[in-house]
């Protein structure tokens, strides 16, 4: 399976068009977004306000942040490793943001952003040195700089928090206005989603994350520099999730010392749902970003619904166990396939 | 290529040696070394109250604790075990109010949460062959889920009133609590299962190699069941510990635990590899944290700085092996490349 979607080009052109239909079919992505549009249409269908516009723009807001987080932390899992902090960095850099626009009020907003990838890529570039440099599995990395790093914002912080009335009114607005009826910061998430997606597919870089994550000693003797790939991957997530720090302290009232934490593991189930697989060398960042679009509006399409809001996060459990389960059928049913297809080429 | 040249040139260390310079006696030295410096250094440290406070805080990691070094060890994990503590309490809390059953009926019942819980995790595990990361990702979403759906948001406090304080009872005035007993006896039996049983011994060769262990006729599937099983029963008696504890049952008892009880398993002297790892180890770890933070605390060290210190501990006990072995592999490379050029320089006049 990971062979199938590592090199998809070679698969998919010497089938013609037809068979590039039925690739993009077959892909993971389809029953992620199959899922989203029943969603959407079982809702509409109950509840017809669900698709007003205020109720549209409320989803698009809520899913923003999440799925900025996702592609970043797709990123880190396609190399078969993981990011535990990023709900830490995501609270630094949220009050990092608000404590910039407290001390330098008139600081120019992109210079903002720029801070704050900076900051969030520099807490990457922590946990991806160490990962890389003392051959131990992200996992327990990242927990622990989890801890540090929110050990160090509550400290920072202390009881303080910035609310949205001290940021200056343009920053605020980013969340407020839109543009073809899609917020400002949404266009921000979809252009970081096609950016990050294509260079995935194909920038050499982004398809040597993949063949670390399928077989990391195969990506070494190909002559792939993994160390340096596999921390580029967590300073991009770094620099994302830091993206989405300042965008949560532009949409959110306030920040404080606990802005972020227990996100980390929402952002992996999106990712997981989304159909990267969490042994790496697989998936799409389109996919988990679209993950990220079906956990958030699972939530809201259970409110307008009126179903009981205690099974709402049951839900989102039953909904990440079925995506693995259909992710391994799916695999598996690969395997078959190319293993009697490569036996014929014999 | 080296490899083949090793044995002779270094000596492997004795079995004793080992015991005494491992990963888990280095964490036990720390344990003793932070207690006597406390001792000495913090005021009220040294008092039985220490024991009673500190005992019946750290009872959950240290039960939790037991279950999960067994599955780290064996290569997989459990990220569900608070969710399962948490839906135990939600049960428990609403069969006491709703049922009118004796309340040790209704903790045994609640018990029985745990081994469905663990079940399910081992079905979807070892039977679909998911991955252990993945799944207990869903079903720590999922049972959590299912507590607030059965308990809402409502929290249930009428428990009787001696199980309370039987939980809170110390033994004479030693201070330490009595349910330490039934800990000591459930710390007793993962110890003796890891270490002295074919089982526990082929848990090591699971985690090392799956292959191999299924070559050596270990049965992969079914050992890993029964320790996701384990992890289960053990996080749903510490949702009745902590319900009865708080005297309290709410859905969100002992949120956010999974990630203290790994990182004390791991600084533990287990490896997240697998095959690496020790019950003394584990112990040492879970009372490391307990005992640091909560001598800092009365030291009143800002609570900020406990975080830090837990987070830079697990970031240390992983990344410190390394930096002793890469240094270690230097010194070998270095030595074996001295004995070759020896070897070659004696040996090439006769040729």
């Amino acid at each position: 399976m990971s062979i199938d979607t590592a090199r998809p080009p070679v698969h998919t052109d010497h089938g013609g068009p037809l068979h590039a239909v039925r690739g993009f079919f077959r892909s993971r992505e389809i029953p992620v977004a199959g899922a989203l549009i029943a969603l959407v249409i079982i809702t509409t269908l109950i509840n017809p306000r669900f698709l007003s516009p205020q109720s549209v723009k409320d989803l698009m807001l809520n899913a923003t942040i999440v799925i900025i987080l996702a592609v970043g932390q797709a990123l880190v899992i396609i190399t078969e490793n993981v990011d535990l902090s990023i709900g830490s960095i995501l609270g630094l850099v949220a009050f990092g943001t608000g404590s910039l626009f407290n001390a330098w009020p008139g600081v120019p907003i992109p210079l903002v952003f720029l801070a704050g990838m900076l900051f969030g890529a520099v807490l990457g570039a922590i946990n991806g040195f160490l990962v890389t440099a003392a051959k131990v599995p992200a996992l327990v990395i990242t927990l622990g700089t989890m801890y540090i790093f929110r050990g160090i914002l509550t400290s920072w912080a202390g009881s303080k928090q910035y609310f949205s009335g001290d940021n200056p009114k343009a920053f605020g607005n980013l969340s407020v206005d839109v543009f073809l009826g899609i917020p400002i910061i949404t266009i921000v998430a979809i252009v970081v989603v096609i950016a990050v997606g294509i260079f995935m597919h194909s920038v050499r870089a982004g398809r040597d994350l993949y063949a670390i994550g399928s077989d990391r000693d195969a990506a070494r003797l190909f002559g792939i520099a993994v160390g340096p790939r596999v921390l580029a991957a967590f300073i991009a997530s770094g620099a994302l999730t830091g993206l989405a720090g300042v965008l949560y302290t532009s949409r959110y009232n306030s920040v404080g010392a606990l802005t972020g934490s227990g996100l980390e593991l929402d952002v992996v189930a999106a990712v997981v749902v989304g159909g990267v697989a969490i042994s790496g060398g697989t998936g799409t960042v389109f996919g988990a970003a679209i993950g990220a679009v079906l956990l958030s509006t699972i939530t809201s399409s259970l409110t307008a619904t009126r179903v009981d809001k205690f099974w709402q996060q049951a839900f989102v459990g039953m909904l990440i166990l079925a995506a693995i389960i259909v992710d391994r059928a799916v695999s598996v049913r690969n395997a078959r396939k190319l293993r009697v297809s490569e036996s014929r080429d014999v | 290529m080296s490899e083949t040249l090793s044995p002779n040139i270094v000596k492997a260390r004795s079995g004793l040696a080992k015991r005494l310079t491992g990963s888990d006696a280095i964490i036990i030295y720390i344990l003793v070394a932070v207690i006597i410096v406390s001792m000495i250094s913090v005021k009220f440290f040294a008092s039985t109250l220490t024991v009673g406070f500190l005992s019946i805080q750290v009872i959950p990691i240290l039960l939790i604790a037991m279950p999960m070094a067994l599955v780290i060890i064996s290569g997989e994990i459990d990220l569900s075990v608070a969710s399962i503590a948490g839906l135990t309490s939600a049960v428990m809390g609403v069969l006491w109010r709703d049922s009118g059953w004796d309340i040790g009926i209704v903790i045994l019942v609640s018990v029985l949460v745990g081994v469905v819980c663990g079940v399910f995790n081992g079905f979807l595990i070892t039977t679909l062959g998911l991955p252990s990361l993945a799944v207990t990702i869903g079903t720590l979403a999922l049972y959590r889920g299912l507590a607030l759906v059965v308990i809402g948001d409502q929290k249930v406090a009428n428990f009787p009133k001696e199980l309370n304080t039987f939980v809170l009872s110390k033994i004479g005035a030693t201070g330490i609590p009595v349910v330490m007993i039934f800990v000591v006896i459930i710390i007793a039996f993962f110890a003796v299962l890891l270490h002295f049983t074919p089982f526990g011994r082929g848990l090591y060769a699971l985690g090392f190699s799956k292959e191999a262990a299924t070559f050596v006729g270990i049965r992969v599937g079914q050992a890993k069941f029964w320790l996701f099983v384990g992890t289960g029963v053990v996080s749903s008696i510490v949702g009745v510990f902590l319900t009865l504890r708080l005297a309290s049952a709410g859905p969100d008892n002992g949120t956010g635990m999974e990630l203290s009880v790994i990182a004390a398993v791991l600084l533990g002297g287990v490896s997240i590899f697998g095959g690496k790892g020790s019950i003394p180890g584990v112990v040492g770890g879970v009372l490391l944290i307990g005992v640091l933070t909560y001598s800092l605390r009365l030291a009143k060290v800002p609570e900020t700085a406990l975080i830090i210190v837990t987070g830079s501990l697990l970031v240390l006990s992983v990344v410190a092996p390394s930096i002793v072995s890469w240094a270690r592999e230097r010194l070998r490379l270095a030595r074996v490349h001295r004995v070759v050029q020896q070897t070659s320089s004696s040996g090439s006049p006769h040729a």
